[in-house]
């Protein structure tokens, strides 16, 4: 049913059951928001109206209306524009500045902060509400995240992302009135609790209060000592990202100028993680294939995320035998730039320091898990830093990033297919695996290597992919409430696949926790997953084991996929943890 | 298997009341009142094993067990008193009562005294508003605290006898 209603004299035509705010906005009229994020596509709605800031005018009514919580109705006469409405805004801001650290400058959020432009869009110029401030200690313990809680604004959208969308619910607001924050589990450090440092609560924070561990000075620090030896590698994702750093349009192809901008950085070897790809897809398309001959079990599920890795070591660790063994693909540069590079070029592997550049914060993590390296004193990857901070990097070099003429990765580890640069959005992963196993089982050549089935930005997609005489049955999900819907379909026997792609983050690498920050617009990763499936259109070869360096690299050094040496370099196992 | 309850393991106590109710996640907060119950307190492990048996995150137990002052997260002492901050004992001077317990168990208002003894904690109005300035133990109402001494007698009741505090303290008023 439609009701109607004024907003600032103009009368308009709304279903019933709309906020205030959604109607404002079909007419092109913008109230500020601060706690409120709707993020439809994601299945996360948080209007809590904690922090006020979108109060407007509604006649009749005696105080100032959230309008992003409060519904119209019929006759409802607003005005948003009023002296009231836009004092009581500044107000709120004021308040929410007067127990909030006023450190922008130190900030590393600074200019990038939801609350820091609503005070500079509502002309707040001082704060005239003093009193107590909270005092919270900042939470260093994990090796991706860092919490600080005196920058916590309440606005919950953390305890929204990790509750609804992700279901690892390791936020709660914790205590009541002005002592309650959001916080773990019994105050415990993130590193002792079940999170996946995937980084969604970090994507939607409006301020400082959760931020990725920062780690250019590393970076820096192996840049300007002589004795080391610095490879950098790049995900697929971080290339239709990275523009926007620099104010170039969402979507925008920037891998030449990126590879360009690592060089004059002063990295020794610019390598490409999407070689490390196509290794994974002969690896795991074999290790497919290996399962269906000899009965292993199905499906297998991907294992190139370390936050949905970590997922189900805490929620499904009844299904450790499942995920397919292959390390993610970074790591599996790092270990062939440590041991194949190493060795064909001479280079002592403890000189060499291997940095990955990533659209997520949860492969910090991953580096440092002790599994992951030849032994403890050699990671695979020492360093990993995300496309946020590579465009710091760069802007701290003074690189003009839009002038760099483009450059290519180099040899032999640069190399890559049009299938390893779709890992970086959801559905590409699987997409890669069949492009291999078609050609591997049928023997044919596959004529359209685009699966449109699985791509899209549907929470769950399912699809029957003939392969052969058999009906492959394939699903992908994206976010980790999918994910656990998937499982638990698994768990209980209700559903069969073959195959099963998941990614932590809603969309894939692309809206990767390390990413630069969307501030609830979505059509940004829209724009870099067709960004991502253009490059793939672009790329000569398009099926990982067409990759003439990959293939020289299994003739000359790792032998058989799925070999002994293989298993030795380029698989891993999982361990369970508990849930808390 | 034992049917004594006495003898049973609270944690066996406890998820035999939650198995005996519908609506699990629904029923938190009186699982959590059951759990205080039986343990006197809701510890992390506990909350924690509530936690797993419901099938929600712990943050959420915790999120609720730190909202609601009712529960507690530290072991309670054996008796536990509550001095009346309504607005009729306020006027009445129940902050200067509040401070003189505070001192003579030498502990602050939502702890609980090293030996275990005492919890001393604050309550909103009880409505013995005409015995005001009020302090329960134990939920027994003791009311008209004015003097030093009206509180140690007041609290010399629940100590074992022949405990120092127990000497009569002076008439001055608090």
């Amino acid at each position: 049913m439609d009701i109607q209603l004024t907003i600032n004299d103009i009368s308009l035509t709304v279903p019933a059951g709309m906020s205030i705010l959604d109607a404002a906005r079909t007419i092109n009229i913008d109230i500020p928001t601060l706690c409120y994020l709707n993020l439809h596509e994601m299945r996360l709605n948080n209007h809590i109206a904690s922090c006020r800031v979108c109060v407007v005018e509604v006649e009749g009514r005696r105080n100032l209306a959230p309008a992003c919580s409060t519904p119209v109705f019929d006759g409802m006469v607003v005005k948003t524009d009023t002296q009231r409405a836009i004092l009581g805004r500044r107000t709120m801001v004021e308040l929410l500045l007067s127990d909030h650290p006023k450190s922008c400058l130190t900030c590393p959020k600074n200019l990038d902060c939801d609350l820091q432009a609503l005070a500079a869009d509502l002309g707040v110029r001082n704060i005239t509400y003093e009193g107590e401030e909270s005092e919270f200690s900042i939470d260093k313990s994990s090796l991706a995240i860092i919490r600080d809680p005196n920058k916590c604004i309440r606005c919950r959208r953390c305890e929204t992302m990790c509750n609804d969308v992700q279901t690892v619910g390791v936020y709660s607001a914790v205590g009541r009135g002005f002592e309650t924050v959001v916080k773990t589990a019994f105050d415990l450090p993130l590193h002792d609790t079940s999170c996946t440092f995937c980084g969604q609560c970090v994507a939607v924070c409006p301020t400082g209060a959760l931020m990725e561990l920062d780690q250019v000075d590393k970076v820096w620090k192996a840049l300007n000592d002589p004795t080391r030896y610095v490879i950098v590698e790049t995900a697929p994702a971080v290339r239709v990202a990275l523009g926007e750093g620099f104010g170039l349009e969402p979507g925008t192809i920037v891998t030449g100028k990126m590879v360009a901008a690592l060089r004059r950085l002063g990295f020794d070897r610019v390598f490409d993680t999407e070689f490390g790809a196509d290794v994974t897809i002969m690896e795991e398309a074999t290790e497919l294939i290996h399962r269906i001959e000899h009965g292993g079990r199905l499906p297998i599920l991907t294992s190139c995320c370390p936050a949905w890795v970590k997922f189900f070591e805490h929620q499904f660790p009844d299904l450790l035998d499942i995920p397919s063994t292959c390390k993610s693909p970074h790591q599996m540069l790092g270990v062939l730039s440590k041991s194949y590079y190493a060795e064909t070029y001479g280079i002592d592997p403890q000189k060499i320091t291997v940095v990955s550049i990533m659209p997520c914060i949860a492969k910090k993590y991953e580096a440092a898990r002790p599994e992951l390296g030849q032994d403890p004193v050699t990671p695979d990857v020492d360093i990993v830093i995300t496309t946020r901070e590579l465009s710091r990097m760069i802007r701290e070099a003074g690189i003009h990033f839009d002038l760099l003429k483009e450059e290519d990765f180099d040899h032999p580890l640069g190399e890559s297919t049009g299938a390893a640069v779709v890992f970086g959005t959801t559905g590409g992963v699987i997409e890669a695996a069949l492009r291999t196993a078609y050609e591997w089982l049928t023997g044919k050549p596959l004529e359209n290597v685009e699966f449109e089935p699985l791509r899209g930005m549907d929470g769950i997609k399912e699809a029957v992919i003939p392969i052969g005489e058999r009906d492959f049955r394939i699903a992908v999900t994206h976010g980790l409430g999918n994910a656990r819907t998937i499982l638990e379909k698994i768990q209980s026997g209700e559903s069969h696949y073959d195959a099963i792609e998941i990614m932590a983050c809603p969309g894939g690498c692309i809206g990767g926790g390390g990413q630069p920050y969307h501030h609830g617009n979505l059509e940004i990763l829209e724009a870099r997953a067709n960004a991502i499936y253009q490059e793939d259109r672009s790329k000569p070869l398009r099926k990982s084991h067409e990759n003439p360096a990959v293939l020289k690299l299994y003739q000359d050094y790792i032998g058989e996929p799925y070999g002994e040496k293989a298993h030795q370099l380029l698989h891993t196992s999982f361990t369970k943890r508990p849930k808390i | 298997m034992c049917n004594n309850p006495l003898l049973k393991d609270p944690y066996q106590q406890l998820d035999d009341y939650i198995d005996s109710i519908p609506y699990k996640k629904e029923n938190l907060i009186l699982i959590l009142h059951r759990a205080q119950e039986i343990f006197g307190y809701l510890p992390d492990k506990v909350q924690w094993h509530i936690a797993q048996k419901l099938d929600l995150p712990s943050a959420k137990i915790y999120g609720v067990v730190s909202f609601y002052s009712f529960f507690t997260m530290k072991p309670r002492g054996k008796h536990v008193a509550n001095v009346c901050m309504g607005t009729a004992c306020f006027v009445r001077g129940s902050e200067k009562l509040q401070k003189e317990v505070e001192s003579q168990l030498g502990i602050k208002t939502g702890q609980t005294t090293e030996d275990q003894l005492f919890s001393l904690d604050s309550v909103r109005c009880i409505g013995a508003c005409g015995l005001a300035p009020v302090m329960t133990v134990d939920g027994k109402v003791h009311g008209r605290l004015e003097t030093t001494a009206d509180i140690k007698q007041a609290l010399a009741k629940y100590r074992p006898e022949g405990t120092p505090e127990e000497a009569k303290g002076s008439n001055s008023n608090i």
